[in-house]
């Protein structure tokens, strides 16, 4: 009888989790999948069709006249920096949410990005520099930014709205310096300079991807391994203290690794905009509450780049860049979780 | 027994009273002087190192209705109509970001924030793109169009829900919009090379650009705003009560807010139609300007107009010798200055969440 009563709710709970478990497990095959498409989607359309067989040969590393330029120089850089960059980009926009329990705290929306936007702009076009030094140098400004942000809205309640409302003036800021230097940068042509104010992956090259390579396979493996502590963290600090979590240095490294998975990605791809916001939310909703983010958030992150590219490229008549289609599609998103909140009455 | 009260009281303020006025009075007067002083320094300084002898020469080439002769002369009088606008559009700017926090009873109101100024970016370029506008008239009827449903918008969203608009909600539904707005107006740009251009100037605020005609157009209209808002301060003290206060105190809220909405918009809007995007003078200044004056509209008002007046000329002013043989545009130093501002007002703000 005792051991009835005991085991209902018990298997009710098992039953649960393994819900959870199947769901989350679906919804992450499905992205994978989806992903997948994408790619080719982004390695075989263009002007050109080429056969499957050409393609092939070229990733294979074989010399085929034609498809060896189009697809191996121009469309698989772009593919694999549109996938790295919105893992990258996922991943950090959901790590920050969840680190300050708040869906509108993202990197992009915050004005981190901008932060490393801006100094590539300027390592680019006051002191013509390039490749790797650029990204270095957007990753140490865009922490400096993080560090400033964080330590301008101290001293009231850490997970607030202060930050949020400190982060998107000091974006503006950072947005103006970024006009400027593209203003300044008069022989640059349009393309390029649209790539520092809405992001874009037109004219991505094998020979600009190995900082952001390096970045997600170094730092996305840490996340993951953090990943647990970092749901204990979005319980609370007592919480996540009783489950034996070491808080400070968990968030502290949590939000470096965040931080500099959005700079990489910002110094590769510009800022495109609303990825990193946008990919938290949305996983949560494919694979449910009470999952872990890292996964799903970066797969969706990567979907939503090229597909929002391939939109870009295809379905106008005008190519449009890819954080042009992003930052249409996004802000409504935003807007609507602003009123919902807002509706409830709930905090930011 | 009634009427001594009334006596009594009004007997012990009225010194204080004179004493504000007085001090409010000379804030006024160091207003006027510090406009005069930034519009010397302005013609005094520039990218270009001019001799104060040159100086009084161009200016009296200028005064005459001469072409002046000297490269001296004619860096003055290229100086004459830029400080004109900064002085124009910074007082239209600081009196708007006044109107707009005044209305919306919230800190962090400013032009920049409410969308306006990429509203007017979208409707210009669009009638760019697709009508071929061309003349002043034009710009100004879509740049007012585009600020006014961006404002609009922006301030909608950003009031839904309990507790009105807080400064949370309201840089969001800002932020969001501005996003949404510049993507179209990229997206729109984008197969227009020539036009893109054209915008990638227009997108850094600055008074370089001034001229005669366009000024000739916008200041009558700056003008009637003004006075609309001027007219409408003591209304707007009311506001600043509450709603339901103000109703008791016989002020027709409805219609004073929306004029005064109107007013605000028309001023920012304007100036971003001949300047482009001047961020944060209209948050500023009204600042400073309250922390000065005290909370009476009828003194922020004016205030905030001299206020942004001295602060765009000279921010145009100190981007010109920063800058010096081109220029940092007024609008990049109002950014600059106006975030660590952002910052401070959002320390001393309590948060209310959204």
């Amino acid at each position: 009888m005792t051991a009835a009563v005991l085991t209902a709710p018990l298997d009710a709970i098992r039953v649960g989790r393994r819900a959870r478990v199947r769901r989350r497990t679906i919804g992450i095959s499905v992205l994978a999948v989806l992903l997948v498409a994408l790619l080719a989607g982004e390695i075989l359309l263009g002007r050109t069709i080429y056969p499957l067989s050409e393609v092939l040969a070229v990733m294979a590393g074989q010399d085929v006249p034609g498809a060896s330029f189009t697809v191996g120089q121009l469309r698989i850089p772009r593919a694999v920096t549109g996938a790295l960059g919105g893992i990258a980009f996922g991943i950090a926009g959901s790590t920050f949410q969840t680190l300050l329990r708040n869906p509108l705290a993202s990197p992009d929306v915050i004005g981190i990005t901008s932060g490393a936007s801006a100094a590539a702009v300027f390592s680019l076009v006051v002191l013509h520099l390039s490749g790797g030094l650029t990204t270095l140098i957007a990753l140490a400004v865009g922490i400096a930014t993080a560090v400033v942000i964080y330590a301008a809205s101290r001293g009231g309640d850490a997970t607030g709205g202060r930050l949020i409302l400190i982060g998107i003036g000091i974006g503006a800021m950072l947005e103006a310096v970024v006009s400027y230097l593209i203003q300044r940068a008069a022989e640059w042509d349009v393309a390029v300079a649209m790539r520092w104010l809405t992001g874009s992956l037109n004219g991505s090259r094998m020979e600009d991807l190995p900082p952001l390579v390096g970045a997600v396979i170094i730092l996305v493996p840490v996340v993951l391994l953090l990943s647990r502590d970092l749901d204990a963290l979005a319980l609370g600090d007592a919480s996540a203290t009783a489950l034996g979590v070491r808080v400070d240095r968990t968030r502290i490294l949590l939000i470096v690794c965040a931080v500099a998975l959005a700079c990489f990605a910002t110094a590769t791809t510009g800022p495109i905009a609303f990825v990193a916001f946008l990919a938290g939310p949305i996983a949560g909703r494919i694979v449910g509450a009470g999952s872990s983010l890292v996964v799903p958030s970066a797969l969706v992150g990567a979907c939503l780049v090229l597909g929002a590219d391939l939109l870009g490229q295809f379905a106008f008549d005008t190519k449009f860049p890819v954080g042009v289609i992003t930052g249409i599609l996004g802000a409504p998103y935003l807007i609507y979780l602003l009123i919902r909140t807002s509706r409830r009455g709930g905090s930011a | 027994m009634a009427t001594d009260t009334l006596v009594v009281r009004t007997r012990r303020d009225a010194p204080g009273r004179q004493a504000g006025t007085s001090r409010r009075v000379g804030l006024v007067v160091i207003g006027i002087v510090a406009v005069l002083a930034a519009a010397a320094l302005s013609l005094a300084f520039g990218s270009r190192l001019v001799s104060l002898g040159e100086i009084a020469d161009g200016l009296g080439a200028f005064a005459r209705g001469e072409v002046p002769a000297d490269v001296g002369a004619i860096a003055v009088q290229e100086r004459i109509p830029r400080t004109v606008l900064a002085i124009v559009a910074g007082a239209a700017l600081g009196l708007s970001g006044a109107v707009m926090q005044a209305i919306t009873r919230n800190p962090i109101a400013d032009p920049g924030i409410l969308g306006v100024n990429t509203g007017a970016a979208l409707f210009v370029v669009c009638g760019i793109a697709f009508f071929g506008i061309s003349s002043v008239y034009e710009y100004l009827g879509l740049a007012l169009l585009g600020s006014a449903l961006a404002a609009l918008f922006v301030y909608l969203v950003g009031s839904v829900g309990p507790g009105g608009t807080t400064p949370i909600k309201l840089a969001l539904a800002g932020a969001a919009t501005t996003a949404a707005l510049s993507s179209l107006v990229s997206a729109v740009l984008l197969p227009r090379a020539q036009a893109m251009t054209e915008f990638r100037f227009w997108q850094v605020g600055g008074v370089g650009g001034a001229q005669w005609g366009s000024m000739a157009v916008v200041v009558p209209l700056l003008a009637v705003a003004a006075l609309v808002a001027f007219a409408l301060a003591s209304g707007m003290n009311a506001l600043a009560l509450g709603d339901d206060v103000a109703v008791g105190l016989g002020v027709r809220v409805g219609p004073t807010r929306a004029l005064a909405a109107i007013a605000g918009v028309v001023l920012c809007a304007a100036v971003t139609a001949v300047c482009g995007p001047i961020a944060f003078v209209g948050l500023m200044v009204p600042h400073v300007m309250r922390l000065l004056s005290g909370p009476d509209q009828r003194w922020i008002l004016p205030l905030s107009a001299l206020g942004g007046a001295v602060l765009l000329v000279l921010a145009d002013t100190a981007g010109r010798v920063i800058g010096s043989p081109g220029e940092v545009e007024a609008g990049i130093l109002t950014a600059f200055l106006g975030a660590p501002v952002l910052v401070i007002i959002a320390r001393r703000t309590r948060m209310r969440g959204l």
